[in-house]
Parts: structure tokens; C-alpha cells; sequence
């Protein structure tokens, strides 16, 4: 009896010690990632860093200035693309589906957002940098574009979702078609949950760099309007930190820090101004 | 009661094709007699049936809802009472898989054949909890007149609707902000300015009160006295005395049938059906 109680006591603190720790694992490799970066790439980040473009092979210093734009430009094509589809998609599934066509797209929008990020990026090359013959801001644009598709479509369709059917109610009480009690209650209700998917799901794809390497390519100075290759965080990393010279890894460190912190930025501001996702009260 | 039919009213709804659905109303007859001498009709149910699905919610229903009274629809739950009040501005059309048959019609007009914006806007709604918008104040009463492409001054409507609701001096200096800052029963009276602010000819209200506490319960049906004189309504309500107390007269509802329609002091004294009896007696429901 009592040897049994204190077989169930310690294994009572054994699993609770170990389901502890791999919580504390969880948070710190967030911690160990910020501060590793921090250690390596903070000493390399300049002023110049966010203002001058690559130095020549050979030579020290530079920045990376090209690549900070370049996704920027990379993330406007993608929320130009992808956030009106997915987001009237979701009206679509929230507002106005029956039982079986929600449900495959539901299904379809959960394996796309399955798809290996190099398929995308493949598919990008396929149908937009084949038949341009060149490599473009557009084309990865587009392969970004297509990632924060379902993302935000079932985050816009499940928001919609939340919002209580009394509201829709009381807008068709006062003579509202339908297009325009979504465009009046719901969408709004919703907005702050609708946004914060947006902002996330952005912030996810400014760290992909698979779908980039063969649609938006690489630059090594500015690119032009949207029809030429452009220089990218995520690639120029991935170009520096294979690369022969002591001063590219550095540089690497660098600009691993900074898309870290444009991430971390977004997720910490969209979390905190926008949390709680709803305006409408819960019953 | 025949002599009962009002005018083309001063709605707007005198279009050809209600000029030609009038006619056909004043043939039927009614299996329930319109209350008081000298009131006018506002609204005739005439035959009613509703399904959902296969579910026959409603029985041939016939029912005169009087001009500037209140009509009140009592019964146990699942009577059909609230289906029956959903359908007098077609609110069940945003459910799927429904069927109605017979004829509704306001001052003389099918509402069937009526554009259900436009209906809407003649036949108001308050719904059982207050629902109001994640707007503010303001916007919440202002909200109808917008999409109805209101002319003139808002200001001046809003207020007036609010005057009307018996909300204004509580709300007048905080109009801008959230409706959701108000407490219950005024949430409810916003959504009864809400209503008002279209000028409807009906509002309909159903169960308004069952969320609201006793104080905010008799502020409601007083004003429903106060809106008695410039608008018709229809009033769903559980509780048999708010019943007696705020309606001219009552229909009384049993499994999809009307059972008996009748003045409310009449209705609550001497019912004619042994079954409403034993339900305002208590004995059920």
C-alpha cells in the first residue's frame, strides 16, 4: 500500500517535471534562435546595412538594402494576390456555400496549405516565369501569393463564422440584401479577426525562401519595377550563408536577425492591437 | 368586419400589381374575428400554411392584426407563434428548406409580391435578445436609414427615433459610443429606435422582453402604449400577463393551430376554447 502510493507520487512528479521541461524547451528554442542571431548578426547591423547595396565579390561591407525592398515589393504582390481570393473565398464559405461545396473547398484550401513550398515555387516557374522567359518580382509575387491564400481563407471563413447569426438577423430586419448586411455587419464584426489572419499570414511567408529561388530569383543591385529578378531576404541568406567569404556569413547573421525581427515585429503588434479578434459581443 | 378593408395606405405600395392582389384578398373569408368595432386592418393572415421541410409548422392559419393596436400571440413553446410573427415581413426566407402557402397581406397588398427590402422596411422586427450592431450608438439607429438611402438630415431622424424609444436622454451624450456600453434594456430600446427609424407601418416583437429584468420589462411595455398611436404591433411573449396587460387582443396558438383569436379582456375573462382555458388557466404550457 504504501509502496504503491509512492510509486504513484513519483510518477506523478516525474511526468509532471518532464512535460514542464519540454514547455520550457519550446519557449527557448524561440530564445536560444533570437539570441544566437543576436549575438552573430547583431555586431554586423549598420546603418549601412539597411542602406547600401551588396558590396562587389572580394570587397567588405555593404548592405543588403536591395533585399529588405525586394520582399517588402515581394509581400505586396502576395497580399495583392492572395488576401482579395482568399478573403472573398471565405465570405463565400461562411455567407453563402450549402453543405457540399464549402466542404471541398474547405478540403482543398487544407491541402494547398499542405503543398511542400518548393511545389509552389515550381508551379510559379511553370505558369509565370516560362512563358515571361525570365525571372521577376512577379512571379514570386505570385508563388508567395498563392501560400497566404488558404491561410486566410479559412481564417476569414472561421471569424465569419464567430460572428452570431442574431446580427444577420436584425440586418435583414431592417431591409438589407444580403451582399449588403455582409458588407455592413459581418465583414466589419469581423475585421480585427479577419486583419490579424492577414498580418500572420504574411508575416509566415516572408520567411519562405524555397518558392523564391526560382520565380523571384536573386539581384544583386535594384530591381526595376516588377518584370526583373529582385534580391530577397530569405534567399539572400540562403546565398550568403553557403557562400566562400568570412564577411558574407556575417552578413548572413545580419540579415537573418532582421527578417526575424520583421516577423517577431508583426506577430507581437498584430497580437497585442488586435487580439481577441472579435468587436461583437458573446452570448 | 368586411367593411373593415383600410385605404391604399400612405406606404408608397400602391403599385398595379397590388392594386390587383387587393381585390383578391377581400374575397376571403377569416376563421378569426377582427377585434373591436371601428378599428381598420393593418395586416390579414388569410390560410396560412408553413413548412419546414416536412414539418408542417403552421395549420391554415387566419388571422386580422388591426390598425395602430397591439396584437399579442401567446402559447406554450414550438407553437408556431414566433414562425407566425417571422412570417408577417418574410424573415423566414433566410431560413432554407421552408414553404409557405396562403396569403399575407398589408393594407390590401400581398406582401409576397412585395420587394422584401422594401417590406422590411414597412414591417419592423425586434428580436427576442437584443441584437444590437458592434457600432456605436448613432450608427446603430442611423444603420437602416443608410441602407435605405435615407434623404435629409440623420441627425434629426436618429434623434427622433431615440425620442421615440424612450432612449434619447439616457444616450443623448454618448451617441458615439459602442451600443454595447448600454445594459440590456437599453440595448433593447436601441433596437426598438433601431426599428422605429425606418418609419415602419408594423413592428413586430418577439418575446422582447424575455431577457430583461422586471424594471426594463415595464419600461418596454410602456412604451409600446406610447408607440400604439402611430404604429401597429405584434407582440410574441411567453408570459400571459404582459399579454393581458400591453394587448388589445390575443391570439392564442396550440401545436400550429390558432385556437382563438379574440379582445384580450375577453380572451383572459371568458375564453370561448376549453383549451385555451386550461392554458391560461395554468393547467399546461
Amino acid at each position: 500500500m504504501n509502496a504503491r502510493l509512492i510509486w504513484r507520487k513519483s510518477l506523478n512528479v516525474t511526468m509532471l517535471s518532464l512535460t514542464g521541461l519540454c514547455a520550457l524547451l519550446t519557449v527557448s528554442a524561440l530564445f536560444f534562435i533570437l539570441g544566437y542571431l543576436m549575438w552573430n548578426g547583431g555586431k554586423d547591423l549598420s546603418w549601412n546595412f539597411f542602406t547600401r547595396l551588396p558590396a562587389p565579390v572580394g570587397e567588405v561591407g555593404g548592405g543588403m538594402a536591395n533585399a529588405i525592398v525586394g520582399s517588402l515589393k515581394l509581400l505586396l504582390l502576395a497580399a495583392l494576390i492572395g488576401v482579395p481570393i482568399g478573403l472573398l473565398g471565405g465570405v463565400y464559405l461562411a455567407e453563402f456555400g450549402g453543405r457540399t461545396v464549402p466542404f471541398l473547398v474547405r478540403y482543398t484550401a487544407d491541402l494547398l496549405n499542405g503543398v511542400p513550398s518548393i511545389v509552389i515555387g515550381i508551379f510559379a516557374y511553370a505558369l509565370v516565369v516560362m512563358p515571361m522567359h525570365h525571372f521577376s518580382t512577379l512571379a514570386g509575387g505570385f508563388a508567395l501569393g498563392i501560400m497566404v491564400i488558404p491561410t486566410v481563407l479559412r481564417n476569414t471563413e472561421n471569424f465569419l463564422r464567430d460572428v452570431p447569426s442574431s446580427l444577420r438577423e436584425g440586418s435583414f430586419a431592417l431591409g438589407a440584401n444580403k451582399w449588403r448586411m455582409i458588407a455592413t455587419v459581418v465583414l466589419p464584426a469581423a475585421s480585427r479577426g479577419i486583419l490579424t489572419g492577414v498580418l500572420l499570414a504574411l508575416a509566415r511567408v516572408a520567411g519562405e525562401t524555397a518558392p523564391l529561388i526560382f520565380t523571384a530569383f536573386g539581384n544583386r543591385y535594384w530591381s526595376p519595377g516588377w518584370m526583373q529578378p529582385t534580391s530577397s531576404l530569405p534567399v539572400i541568406i540562403y546565398t550568403y550563408a553557403t557562400g566562400p567569404y568570412e564577411d558574407w556569413h556575417r552578413q548572413a547573421w545580419a540579415a537573418g536577425l532582421v527578417l526575424l525581427g520583421l516577423v517577431l515585429v508583426t506577430n507581437i503588434l498584430v497580437r497585442t492591437f488586435l487580439s481577441g479578434g472579435t468587436s461583437f459581443e458573446r452570448s | 368586419m368586411n367593411a373593415a378593408f383600410p385605404l391604399m395606405g400612405n406606404s408608397g405600395a400602391a403599385s398595379s400589381s397590388a392594386a390587383a392582389s387587393k381585390a383578391k384578398v377581400t374575397a376571403e373569408g377569416s376563421t378569426a374575428s377582427a377585434p373591436g368595432v371601428g378599428t381598420t386592418l393593418r395586416m390579414k393572415v388569410s390560410k396560412l400554411n408553413f413548412y419546414y421541410g416536412k414539418n408542417h409548422a403552421l395549420h391554415s392559419v387566419s388571422l386580422d392584426i388591426a390598425t395602430n393596436r397591439v396584437t399579442a400571440l401567446i402559447g406554450p413553446s414550438g407553437c408556431g407563434k414566433s414562425t407566425l410573427l417571422r412570417t408577417l415581413n418574410r424573415m423566414h426566407e433566410t431560413l432554407r428548406h421552408t414553404r409557405l402557402e396562403g396569403e399575407i397581406s398589408l393594407d390590401g397588398v400581398n406582401i409576397l409580391t412585395l420587394d422584401v427590402t422594401k417590406l422590411r422596411r414597412l414591417v419592423g422586427m425586434v428580436f427576442q435578445k437584443p441584437n444590437p450592431f458592434p457600432k456605436s450608438i448613432y450608427e446603430n439607429v442611423a444603420y437602416g436609414l443608410r441602407i435605405n438611402g435615407h434623404k435629409g438630415r440623420l441627425d434629426d431622424a436618429v434623434e427622433k427615433s431615440l425620442r421615440r424609444a424612450a432612449l434619447w436622454d439616457e444616450v443623448k451624450d454618448k451617441l458615439q459610443k459602442s451600443a454595447y456600453a448600454l445594459s440590456g434594456g437599453q440595448q433593447q430600446r436601441l433596437c426598438i429606435a433601431r426599428a422605429l427609424a425606418v418609419d415602419p407601418e408594423v413592428l413586430l416583437l418577439d418575446e422582447p422582453c424575455s431577457a430583461l429584468d422586471p424594471v426594463n420589462t415595464a419600461k418596454i411595455e410602456e412604451l409600446l402604449f406610447e408607440l400604439k398611436p402611430s404604429c401597429t404591433l405584434v407582440i410574441v411573449t411567453h408570459n400571459m400577463q404582459q399579454a393581458a396587460r400591453v394587448s388589445d387582443s390575443t391570439a392564442f396558438m396550440l401545436n400550429g393551430d390558432l385556437i382563438e383569436f379574440s379582445p384580450t379582456g375577453q380572451m383572459f375573462t371568458t375564453p370561448s376554447d376549453p383549451r385555451t382555458e386550461a392554458y391560461i388557466t395554468g393547467r399546461f404550457g
